[in-house]
């Protein structure tokens, strides 16, 4: 089911853990659809990533995009790390199964949540980048039953 | 392949050599049409015959009573549907519980598009069916009351012969989805007042693509294939001779080590539970802990999801299964864990291991190695654990 990439990442994920004191934290998604990811950034003075760490709560592909959305953006400046979509992390994973690409896009949107934490608490405006879309409970109301 | 613990015997189980044995002549030697006149066509029909006579014992009831089909959704789909519409004329209100297989509950779901309504009856927190609301959704309309022996994903056992009672005494047909539960515990079918039992090969160690329907006598039934006069013209269609065969071994052989594998499977499944409810911490036994399936265990595990310890589990070559969204395509977690009443978080974090007799206590030993192991490390991956811990320091 899943490529050889994704269970590299899912069996060694990197840089799995939290850094104390973050310059920017994200968390989305939410735990009523099984998927929860939290991105730590450590960000110099010159907007370069010096650390991206990552915990997740999630199935097998939510934990491997993660662990590569940590690699993709670890070195780059701040805008550089908003160019790192969905899409560039499924395609370093060797694709991710159809059912399972939401998980690329939650790894998308951690990044943001941590970029727009990180732009909130140095009250600085990053240049393309919105207000993070999901939250943790945000949405748990209307989710109702397929049926 | 090296050597794998198989541990999602609910999910199918291997074929006992006697039933392959059974079965391999049907293919090769006595391959005739069982509606051919000559002798190769009459053994064919004598070993239909014969099948039909076994399963028919196994459960108290006539052979002309059981009509088999290519699986247990098949006869989940016939009961349902057939009865419906060949009661219509009555009423068009069904019965049956939140926790069906979805064999029952889209089937359900396809006739209220139908114009037929359907109750869907609630279970207590162990899966137990609630037999208040049941009495109470009983309506002069009421033509069917479909309702599972014992549930797939957290083997809870229903009181099966109280439910029969009750539909018997209001004169409403009563079928029960027996797949998990045949061949697994002791069914008679006129001490439980069942109208229609449904059944399936492969869950007892028999082929796969094979299965019964129970129906019985006098009741009306709409044929499920039409062009034959096959199961006595209500499923038509050459009879599928060495899967019949192979059903009726396998379930001659599941009647004959009944009380010797049930002890066994038993006292793995208490090991098992006993060693992960003291081993591992914030988990939560599903199912009943007495009326439950002798081989069925299933836990949820807080702060991890469901796929990724199946994933990490089979890389230790443990089979097992999960109720976790992940695993059934969508994003919601198993209808069985939500009904009763766990949490989205806690659904997604689900674990089934269903034993057989063939499984050791070193194997139990080795997978609750493994699972302490990978859900520790799951958990420190977990920003839900995270989040957990942070606030229990605050506490402290």
């Amino acid at each position: 089911m899943y490529s050889e990439k994704v269970m590299d990442h899912f069996s060694n994920p990197r840089n799995m853990g939290e850094i104390e004191d973050a310059s920017g934290v994200g968390t989305v998604g939410n735990a009523k659809c099984g998927d929860i990811m939290r991105m730590y950034l450590d960000i110099d003075e010159g907007g370069v990533i010096q650390d991206c760490k990552f915990k997740t709560f999630g199935c097998g592909a939510a934990i491997a995009s993660s662990s590569m959305a940590t690699e993709l953006v670890k070195g780059k400046t701040v805008s550089q790390a908003l160019e790192v979509t969905n899409q560039a992390v499924m395609e370093a994973l060797d694709g991710l199964p159809p059912v399972k690409v939401h998980c690329s896009l939650l790894a998308e949107e951690a990044i943001h949540a941590a970029l727009w934490d990180y732009a909130q608490k140095n009250q600085i405006e990053i240049e393309g980048l919105q207000k993070p879309k999901s939250d943790v409970h945000e949405g748990e109301e209307n989710q109702e039953e397929a049926y | 392949m090296e050597k794998v613990i198989y541990l999602d015997n609910a999910a199918t189980t291997k074929m006992a050599p006697e039933v392959v044995e059974a079965m391999l002549p049907c293919f090769t030697e006595c391959y005739g049409n069982a509606s051919s006149i000559y002798s190769l066509g009459t053994q064919a029909k004598k070993a239909l015959g014969k099948a039909r006579e076994t399963i028919a014992e196994s459960l108290g009831a006539e052979p002309n009573e059981i009509y088999f089909t290519a699986g247990g959704s098949e006869a989940d789909n016939w009961a349902v549907k057939a009865t419906a519409e060949a009661y219509a004329f009555k009423g068009k209100h069904i019965i049956t519980s939140a926790i069906e297989h979805h064999a029952v509950l889209h089937t359900c779901k396809y006739l209220e598009q139908r114009g037929f309504e359907v109750s869907y009856i609630g279970v207590d927190e162990n899966g137990i069916l609630k037999m208040e609301e049941l009495k109470a959704a009983i309506r002069t309309d009421t033509i069917l009351i479909t309702i599972m022996f014992a549930n797939n994903e957290i083997g809870t056992i229903q009181p099966i012969k109280e439910i029969g009672e009750i539909a018997k005494e209001k004169g409403i047909l009563f079928h029960t989805d027996a797949v998990q539960a045949y061949g697994q515990l002791p069914i008679n079918v006129e001490e439980y007042h069942i109208d229609m039992l449904s059944a399936s090969g492969h869950k007892l160690n028999g082929p796969k693509g094979t299965g019964f329907l129970y129906i019985r006598k006098g009741i009306k039934s709409r044929s499920l294939i039409h062009g034959g006069q096959q199961e006595r013209g209500r499923r038509a269609g050459t009879e599928n001779i060495p899967g019949i065969v192979g059903l009726a071994a396998a379930a001659k052989r599941a009647f004959s080590i009944m009380e010797e594998k049930t002890e066994k499977e038993m006292r793995l499944r208490d090991y098992l539970i006993e060693r992960i409810q003291k081993e591992i911490p914030y988990c939560r036994l599903n199912g009943d802990r007495n009326r439950r399936l002798p081989n069925n265990v299933n836990f949820s595990f807080q702060f991890i999801e469901g796929e990724s310890l199946l994933i990490m589990l089979d890389m230790k070559g443990i089979c097992a299964s999960s109720g976790s969204a992940c695993t059934s395509g969508s994003l919601d977690p198993s209808h069985v864990l939500l009904a009763i009443g766990l949490s989205h978080e806690i659904a997604h974090g689900s674990l089934r291991l269903t034993v057989s007799e063939e499984n050791t206590i070193e194997e139990m030993d080795q997978t609750v190695e493994c699972m302490k192991e990978i859900i520790e490390k799951l958990r420190s991956m977990s920003p839900l654990y995270e989040d957990f811990c942070k606030k229990n320091e605050g506490l402290s």
